[in-house]
């Protein structure tokens, strides 16, 4: 049951993450969070990163995003390098509740990045509207976020983020904070918009089997100080759904390997061949 | 370059460097207050250079009368500050304890509390002259409610679960005060007695000031009618210094009683 | 109007009017046949109101008193604003600024009078310096924390869309901080009050201040009084009126923590 494939090829790389490198300074302590990370994603592909807690997930995230200076290696969007946040890129962050603007209408929170960049005024409604019904809110365009649930208000940011026609969109354990019948409606609204607009896709969780359900690659990461451990292609069919799918025999297969190489990366697992 | 919220960059290294730029800040300050009127962009008859006004200060500090008037601030001060806590907290509580008593109260509490303690300082002249209760009628006037309006958010913020288990249970009054209610408004009295301490000294010197009793204030004016310029500067900074250390003490209060607590608590907007 | 809410006003009404009217019969009855010479019966007061406010008095002392406060406060307010946000945005700024602001924020402002009248004179300006010499400190400080204090995710989310310069300060930094920045306006409120009062106690020729300290020196008790109560309604009525304002403008801050509630 071998299920180590690699990437898409260089060729038609979106994203490609080159020996990224992070490590923190502080209180006469220094910590290498993330030792060499390298992979690469195809236009288009929508792949989940997981890994035990304090594998750094966030940190890579961030680092890709722009948010987070790396101390090494390379992050090149689209031939073009991460120096700080890029404007193809739009992110959603897993705390829903502080990442919307509480002053703002649901409308215009999801219509300001599109102000930033400029874009006329009838477009920005187009955008913003059409991002709505995307994301099924259109009648809560004139709320505030608190006045919404957790689900609806990350779909908000969800719909802020698809507006904004990223190239890439990036997302770091975007419904760990949410009810479980709200997370399973949220993946598949994620698996439609990411057919619909054709969007790459990096999706950053703890949830196994999120991550299996969801992506099209799954990459294992090691505990801190971070590697890749294994670059699973998950070979389920293209029409998920979450009941049928979920009982699939090869999802089974495949929930468990990448549960077992968890446990080992939690155990202390290390590449071969890498020094101290 | 700007900072996000976060601090980043702690430890040992990051407070020497908050000492240095602290230091820089002081020195900085001195530097102006020496240099701008040894270079004329104020005129030094009305804003003496630093070093004057510090030659000043130590010969005020020699002088007996000059005691006699810290001593007089602080005597009004605490003895102010002292009545204003227990009456605001016994208030407080007492009126906190009971939701009857809370629904009666508040509008007159609105109503009393943006009554500027100034209105009562012709009262207190005529009343008091220039003693020590004229001082105190400003101080406890204004003091007073800093520590009843923090008492009141604090009664305000027990858990009413807990307030309704000991109903349920059928504790007295007194025991409901001293389990329930007691606890959770201790932060915010120290947070009240923190910034009653600091109105407590402003309003003694204002009184000291604006009705002549002994004190600090009245130096100042005496310095004032005397024409004595570097004199009431050399005022201005004690008065500051003591300033800073009343908050400095509060915080240090607040601090070892509650060393828990987020303490820093700054008032919350209505 | 259903039977039920009727009685639920009226009963807001009983409590909210209930003591305070209790407190002024008592006063009324307790002063009524009073001789003391510092505390005439309250009836002798209230017409004594009328006889002096009601006149040009309100023209000639309450108006140009309130314009000052004005130019004070909001003086002070824009101050404080304008110069607590950078301090707020930035670690070194604050480091190297914080004791010398401790320093001055505890000198008490009463005190810089005669220090103002040096450097200003005796007119409308030194009394604007005064109230913006006290004023200032509560909105500098509640703006520096409260641009201090914002969210960190928030934060990420506008570097992410690249959101910057004054689009940032516009659409994120200042309404963030205006919770804390309405919480230093209206203490401030409450100490310009004062200071106008007192700057006037010092030196002036018009102002509520200065004829309360005129009734006081000529020993008319009754006009005294009339002066305080009007000065305890300006303070009522001023702080009434920063509610409404305050209410409107942070109408989504107090539907946020309204939201935040357990159990609503």
């Amino acid at each position: 049951m071998n299920a180590k494939t690699s990437g898409s090829t260089r060729a038609a790389a979106m994203l490609d993450v080159a020996g990224l490198h992070k490590v923190y300074t502080g209180a006469g302590r220094t910590i290498e969070a993330i030792r060499d990370v390298t992979f690469t994603v195809g236009a288009g592909a929508l792949v989940c990163i997981v890994g035990p807690s304090g594998a750094g997930k966030t940190t890579l995230l961030k680092c890709i995003a722009g948010l987070l200076p790396s101390s090494g290696g390379k992050v090149i969007l689209d031939r073009a390098p991460v120096a700080g946040p890029p404007s193809s890129m739009a992110v959603v962050f897993q705390e829903y509740g502080r990442s919307l603007f509480p002053w703002m209408t649901v409308r215009q929170n999801i219509e300001l990045p599109l102000k930033q960049k400029r874009l006329p005024a009838a477009r920005r409604e187009q955008l913003v509207g059409d991002a709505l019904v995307a994301v099924d809110l259109a009648e809560a365009h004139g709320a505030y976020p608190w006045q919404l649930s957790g689900g609806m208000q990350q779909r908000v940011a969800i719909a802020r983020a698809v507006a904004y026609e990223p190239q890439v969109l990036l997302m770091d354990e975007p419904f760990a904070a949410v009810d479980a019948q709200t997370r399973a409606d949220l993946e598949d609204l994620i698996r439609r918009l990411w057919q619909r607009l054709r969007v790459t896709v990096l999706f950053v969780t703890h949830d196994i089997e999120e991550a299996v359900y969801l992506g099209e690659r799954v990459l294992i990461l090691s505990h801190a100080p971070t590697v890749i451990m294994e670059d699973v292609a998950i070979d389920l069919p293209d029409a998920r759904s979450q009941l049928e799918t979920r009982s699939l025999p090869r999802f089974s297969e495949l929930r468990k390997h990448v549960y077992a190489q968890i446990q080992l990366a939690k155990q202390g697992w290390r590449p071969p061949g890498e020094s101290a | 370059m700007e900072d996000t919220a976060r601090t980043t960059g702690g430890g040992l290294r990051g407070r020497y460097l908050m000492r240095v730029q602290a230091l820089i800040g002081l020195i900085g300050f001195a530097a102006v207050l020496e240099l701008t009127p040894r270079l004329g962009l104020v005129s030094p008859r009305y804003l003496p250079p630093l070093s004057t006004i510090v030659v000043a200060l130590a010969n005020e500090v020699q002088q007996a009368n000059f005691w006699a008037a810290l001593a007089f601030t602080m005597r009004s001060w605490a003895i102010g500050l002292t009545i204003s806590v227990l009456a605001g907290a016994s208030l407080g509580i007492l009126i906190g304890s009971s939701t009857v008593l809370q629904a009666v109260t508040r509008s007159t509490i609105e109503f009393l509390r943006p009554i500027p303690s100034v209105a009562l300082i012709p009262i207190a002249i005529l009343l008091f002259g220039t003693t020590l209760q004229s001082n105190l009628v400003l101080i406890i006037y204004a003091s007073f409610w800093q520590v009843l309006v923090q008492v009141l958010s604090g009664v305000q913020d027990v858990d009413p679960v807990a307030r309704e288990t000991a109903q349920s249970y059928r504790l007295g009054h007194w025991a409901l005060i001293r389990y329930v209610i007691w606890p959770t408004t201790l932060p915010y009295l120290m947070t009240g007695i923190r910034l009653a301490a600091s109105v407590a000294l402003i309003l003694a010197i204002t009184a000291e000031l604006t009705i002549g009793t002994p004190g600090l204030g009245k130096e100042l004016s005496l310095a004032q009618s005397g024409g004595a310029v570097a004199v009431m500067y050399a005022y201005l900074i004690v008065m500051g210094l003591i300033g800073v250390l009343v908050n400095v003490a509060a915080r240090g209060l607040e601090h070892s009683i509650m060393p828990w607590h987020p303490s820093l608590r700054s008032e919350q907007s209505a | 109007m259903s039977g039920g809410k009727i009685r639920a006003v009226a009963r807001n009404a009983g409590l909210a009017l209930g003591l305070p009217v209790a407190l002024l019969a008592l006063w009324w009855i307790a002063s009524a046949g009073s001789a003391n010479f510092y505390f005439p019966p309250l009836q002798t007061i209230a017409q004594m109101f009328v006889e002096v406010w009601v006149s040009p008095r309100i023209f000639d002392d309450v108006l140009p008193s309130l314009g000052r406060l004005a130019a004070g406060y909001f003086g002070a307010v824009a101050l404080g604003l304008i110069i607590g946000i950078p301090i707020g945005l930035s670690r070194t700024l604050r480091n190297v600024l914080e004791p010398v602001l401790e320093f001055l924020r505890a000198i008490p402002p009463p005190a810089l009078v005669p220090i103002l009248i040096l450097l200003a004179g005796i007119g409308d300006t030194m009394k604007t310096l005064v109230i913006i010499s006290g004023c200032i400190w509560p909105v500098l400080l509640n703006t520096v924390e409260g641009v201090r204090g914002r969210d960190e995710v928030l934060e990420d989310v506008v570097r992410s869309y690249r959101i910057r310069g004054l689009a940032r300060l516009w659409h994120f930094i200042i309404p963030s901080a205006s919770p804390q920045m309405f919480t230093g306006m209206r203490q401030a409120l409450a100490i310009g009050i004062i200071l106008m009062v007192i700057s006037e106690m010092f030196a002036a020729s018009n102002g509520l201040g200065f004829a309360i300290i005129q009734f006081e020196r000529s020993f008319a008790v009754a006009e005294m009084w009339t002066g305080i109560i009007m000065l305890g309604l300006i303070g009522i009525l001023l702080s009434q009126i920063f509610r409404l304002v305050e209410r409107r403008m942070l109408a989504w801050y107090h539907g946020l923590r309204q939201s935040q509630r357990p159990g609503g």
